[in-house]
């Protein structure tokens, strides 16, 4: 019986959508998103600018709320959850922004240390402690700390974006974008980081990306979102072969393919 | 064709009521969620002393300089109006009746609106913009208690602070161009301004000005909370609020002066 039950536990995921639609007026975003992030998995959704993956994760994290469909957590249906329970909730996240959304009125270590100081209420010492550990975890001198956001390269702050999002230890951490306006080499760096620090806190993480090299270098699974729809879905070793062709457009980055064509029939449409 | 044209000037007439009752709404539910936070733990003291520095200490200056000037003009002007009918004695009640009761909170609530209003507005819509209110959010913490409650705490307390500082230094430029410009003899000066001031007086300046606060640190912190994107969306909501809480103050103002002194 228990064994069963610590089975049952096991096959939750730990993120789950089910039709998940989100209008803007007249602008469907998201049309019916069914999702499932595994615990412990790293799942990537991919897909271009403007087909719903940041609102994707605004509606995971509560920030806005779908207008239909659900979405579970751990088992635990959270779609309409507000106030203190939604605040109780947060404490399973991290995120890492895509522009690092650094507090710039605070200095390096209080902002790695605000989940620990704030959400969690740990004395300020003791947070400060674990900051700086984290601080050089993410490859960074323990000096850093007493710098302000605004002094640091972009690359700099998307390590300290990621030392705060892991400062915690989270069950579940995002990732917006985390590669974008860095040099490829920086890049390589953080999807390193991230994948060493996903593995370290044994955490569920789920991404949204455009760069194809982050995404094979951080999935275990791949989601690609089209026009509010997740189309395609696999492990990583399969993206090559999907047999999906607006998939197979994506990863390789062709002006010509079935996604182009249909946002050019979109637009003679409209003229 | 007139009567098409007179279905579409009704129709943008109703549009624009209809807008404007939405944002009154919105405003009105923004603030009720505002005061509620006031009373809910867990409370942010060190951010919130932080705020009476910035939105109290820092507006000093500003306050006293406009108290002084406004003080200084007063009894300068009063005096030519009223040498006409030999009423220079009056010159005393007209500036410390004037100053504590109307415009040290008045002026004072529009000088904050352009410096902490705006400063609110675009601080708060710069964390927008750059998603800092979303990471708020990510790490358990609620921006309401984090950022709004802080401000209008500050606000509502300091504003009667400044004003009270503002009515002494106001009083004290009344009283130093009459005395040195005007030649009029220290102790009369003194005697008319004490003999007609009383508490309610300044009570109701008082009062009025924690209005104002409210309505300053508000209007900052609705805008700021709800701005555009980009540069544009952050410049918006500056100007909104500012404009806002000036109007806002003037029209409350009017309320706050009938329902005390009617």
């Amino acid at each position: 019986m228990n064994a069963d039950k610590t089975d049952s536990n096991k096959n939750t995921p730990m993120i789950k959508m089910t039709n998940v639609k989100k209008s803007f007026g007249t602008k469907h975003v998201l049309c019916g998103v069914n999702l499932e992030v595994q615990k412990g998995e790293s799942l990537v959704v991919i897909g271009g600018s403007g087909t719903g993956k940041s609102v994707l994760l605004k509606n995971i994290l509560g920030m806005m709320e779908p207008d239909e469909g659900t979405i579970e957590v751990d088992g635990e249906v959270t779609t309409h959850i507000k106030g203190r329970a939604r605040v109780e909730l947060m404490h399973k996240f991290g995120m890492l922004f895509q522009s690092a959304a650094l507090f710039d009125s605070l200095p390096v270590w209080e902002n790695v240390a605000f989940g620990l100081i704030h959400g969690e209420k740990m004395p300020k010492a003791q947070a400060r402690e674990i900051a700086i550990e984290k601080i050089r975890a993410v490859g960074l001198s323990a000096m850093v700390g007493d710098l302000f956001p605004a002094e640091l390269s972009g690359g700099m702050q998307k390590r300290v974006g990621l030392a705060r999002a892991i400062a915690t230890s989270p069950e579940i951490i995002f990732f917006d974008e985390p590669t974008t306006g860095l040099d490829p080499i920086m890049a390589d760096v953080i999807n390193d980081l991230i994948c060493q620090s996903v593995k370290e806190l044994g955490a569920t993480a789920l991404s949204i990306t455009h760069d194809m090299a982050s995404a094979r270098k951080i999935a275990d699974k791949v989601a690609m979102i089209y026009e509010g729809k997740i189309i395609w879905c696999g492990k990583v070793d399969e993206l090559d072969n999907s047999g999906n062709p607006y998939v197979d457009q994506f990863i390789h980055g062709r002006a010509d393919g079935p996604i182009t064509k249909h946002s050019d029939f979109v637009q003679k449409k409209s003229a | 064709m007139p009567i098409a044209f007179i279905f579409n000037f009704l129709e943008s007439i109703g549009h624009s009521l209809y807008g404007l009752c939405a944002a009154i709404g919105r405003i009105f539910i923004f603030a009720m969620k505002a005061v509620s936070h006031i009373f809910m733990p867990p409370f942010f003291a060190r951010i919130t002393l932080k705020q009476f520095m910035d939105i109290g200490f820092y507006s000093l200056p500003v306050v006293g300089m406009t108290a002084l000037f406004t003080g200084m003009v007063l009894a300068l002007q009063s005096y030519t109006g009223f040498t006409r009918f030999n009423a220079e004695n009056a010159i005393a009640s007209v500036v410390v009746l004037s100053i504590t009761r109307e415009l040290a909170p008045v002026l004072a609530g529009l000088m904050v609106a352009g410096r902490v209003g705006a400063a609110i507005a675009a601080e708060i819509g710069t964390m927008r913009v750059t998603e800092q209110i979303d990471a708020l959010v990510t790490l358990s913490v609620n921006p309401f208690k984090y950022l709004i409650v802080p401000r209008i705490v500050a606000g509502t307390l300091m504003l009667p602070v400044l004003v009270l500082i503002g009515d002494i230094i106001g009083i004290m430029g009344g009283y130093l161009v009459s005395v040195h410009a005007l030649d009029f003899s220290v102790g009369s000066y003194l005697k008319q301004t004490y003999e007609v001031l009383e508490s309610a007086d300044v009570i109701s300046g008082l009062v009025k000005a924690a209005a104002f606060g409210f309505i300053v640190t508000l209007m900052g912190c609705y805008h700021g909370f709800n701005s555009g994107r980009g540069a544009q969306g952050v410049g918006a909501a500056t100007t909104n609020a500012v404009v806002s809480a000036s109007i806002l103050i003037l029209i409350s103002n009017y309320i706050l002066t009938q329902v005390f002194f009617s």
